[in-house]
């Protein structure tokens, strides 16, 4: 599905933010990205699309080389490619419904968007993905007017609408509170296995992604770490990836059902 | 740093003593500059004449009240006509400088080049006062409200293109980024990321132009290019004080319904 051969990516401050990342999405595999800030979680999904271009390596969508396409090309390729960001990126002044639709920009002619006259089967589907993310009520209000969970199921909606193959995520929680950042989690996880979509989701919260995800790959200072399953992130490997740190409390929270909230509790005790 | 230590105890300054002093001995030369200009000027200035200032004023403005109504009506069209050379020039400005913005934005120019282009334009127009442009004008096209209209345009293409094209390049780029990421033209980016981002902003600069262009269109006629100045101008020139008035009247009124008219707008779209 996503393969990725070699690839490196030096900033033009020098910074190698990316080094020889060599890595395979199958499809329908929802795969964690973890790691420090700066480790290039962010410039390693920014480079499938191309929003970062890659300094060497290739990039492989369904056998497809999009190293280096361009134009009209490079659109077809980011058609299938649906994103979504941790501060929601949607256009606050647009109605949720135009938000929504703009995930088919891709697909239609620059008239028939502007002028929103968009094909019924796209409206069609618009409805249907607003009702399975819970904002069939929202289509009319205005971006600025939702609450953050409730953009983000927006965003979703929006990366959805372009019947995309791979989702990349980037930080869908960071901004969101525990239970809200559980429910995007789950909605993400759960749409990417109805649709047999693959997605590389980045994600600082490692109990959460543990929680949700098939695989977990680890990167530090631009290279690969750890590429494996959930349940084998050990303190030790834990170590490697982010350095060393008492994970402790991390292990008791992957014995117990419900440990994160027992956890806030405890900080929001701790200071009252 | 900007800490020195009293019996061991740290004690924290704005900045070093140096440069305080450096920043002192700055605000005194400049303080020196203004009063040896304030010098210049009273040195300059034929103190005479202003001794009878206030009682000169009081006798014009005498001469000026009542305003004489009579001519009212026969100014309503040299009136009509300033609207026009204001909103038409307004409009043609904003034609040509809403292009020319997303040419001179950093983050929305096709090329370095073109940006380098669409900038010297706006800086040029805005350099030359609309007074200025219409003098020019007159001897191109010859004296009417033509020339009052592509003055008013000219100086417009400067003040709306910069001020929009900081707007653009004031907007949140994640929506762009987002956009570009769904696979979307350049110009569908543009009108469903970058406009609805600078709609406001556009509206408001707009308006405002216009509101302007009303109070610099009634100069125009001082020129010969048309509208309400150039009965001014004549009732200046016969010294007739209460006609004067009235056209002070009919532009102050005028200026009142454009502020009442672009505060509305600003506040429909924001």
């Amino acid at each position: 599905m996503l393969k990725l051969t070699g690839l490196s990516k030096r900033y033009d401050t020098g910074d190698l933010a990316l080094n020889d990342i060599n890595l395979t999405v199958p499809a329908g595999q929802v795969m964690a990205l973890i790691g420090p800030s700066g480790a290039g979680k962010s410039t390693l999904i920014r480079c499938v699309n191309r929003l970062v271009e890659p300094s060497t390596g290739a990039i492989e969508l369904n056998d497809q080389d999009i190293t280096r396409v361009r134009g009209t090309k490079l659109r077809q390729a980011r058609r299938q490619i649906g994103m979504i960001f941790q501060n929601y990126a949607l256009v606050e002044r647009l109605s949720v419904m135009e938000n929504v639709l703009s995930g088919r920009l891709a697909y239609v002619g620059f008239w028939r968007s502007f002028l929103r006259r968009f094909p019924a089967s796209d409206i069609q589907q618009a409805f249907n993905l607003l009702e399975r993310v819970g904002l069939q009520t929202m289509f009319d209000k205005r971006g600025d007017a939702l609450s953050g969970g409730q953009k983000q199921r927006v965003g979703i909606a929006r990366a959805l609408m372009q019947n995309p193959k791979l989702l990349l995520v980037d930080e869908p929680t960071a901004s969101l509170d525990p239970k809200t950042s559980r429910q995007i989690m789950r909605l993400i996880c759960e749409l990417c296995r109805e649709q047999q979509l693959a997605a590389i989701i980045n994600i600082h919260d490692v109990v959460l992604a543990q929680q949700f995800v098939d695989r977990v790959v680890g990167l530090r200072g631009g290279e690969l770490v750890f590429d494996g399953d959930p349940k084998d992130l050990s303190p030790d490997i834990l170590t490697s990836i982010y350095g060393e740190e008492d994970w402790s409390v991390v292990d008791d929270d992957n014995e117990d059902a419900e440990p994160p909230a027992a956890a806030s509790v405890d900080i929001a005790g701790a200071h009252p | 740093m900007p800490v020195k230590h009293v019996n061991n105890v740290p004690v924290w300054q704005r900045r070093e003593p140096l440069k305080q002093y450096a920043i002192w001995a700055g605000w005194m030369l400049g303080g020196m500059l203004f009063l040896l200009c304030w010098k210049v000027i009273s040195d300059n200035t034929i103190w005479e004449f202003m001794y009878d200032a206030g009682t000169q004023a009081g006798s014009l403005i005498g001469r000026m009240i009542p305003p004489d109504w009579s001519i009212t009506g026969s100014l309503m069209v040299p009136l009509w006509d300033t609207i026009n050379i204001a909103t038409v020039g307004t409009a043609l400005g904003i034609l040509i400088a809403f292009p020319l913005s997303f040419l001179a934005a950093r983050n929305t120019t096709p090329h370095p080049a073109l940006r380098a282009v669409a900038l010297a334009i706006i800086v040029s127009s805005r350099s030359i006062n609309a007074l200025i442009w219409a003098m020019l004008l007159v001897t191109i096209v010859g004296p009417g409200i033509f020339a009052g209209m592509l003055a008013i345009a000219l100086r417009s293409i400067g003040f709306v293109g910069k001020l929009l094209y900081e707007a653009i390049e004031e907007i949140h780029p994640t929506p762009v980024e987002a956009l570009s990421s769904t696979g979307a033209a350049r110009t569908q980016v543009l009108a469903y990321a970058v406009w609805p981002q600078i709609m406001p902003a556009f509206a408001g600069i707009s308006v405002y132009r216009w509101d302007i262009n009303i109070r610099e269109a009634t100069t125009l006629g001082l020129v010969g290019a048309g509208g309400i100045g150039l009965q001014m101008n004549a009732a200046i020139n016969n010294l007739a004080w209460a006609q004067v008035a009235t056209v002070f009247v009919l532009i102050f009124a005028t200026v009142i319904v454009s502020e009442w008219v672009s505060a509305k707008v600003r506040h429909a779209v924001i």
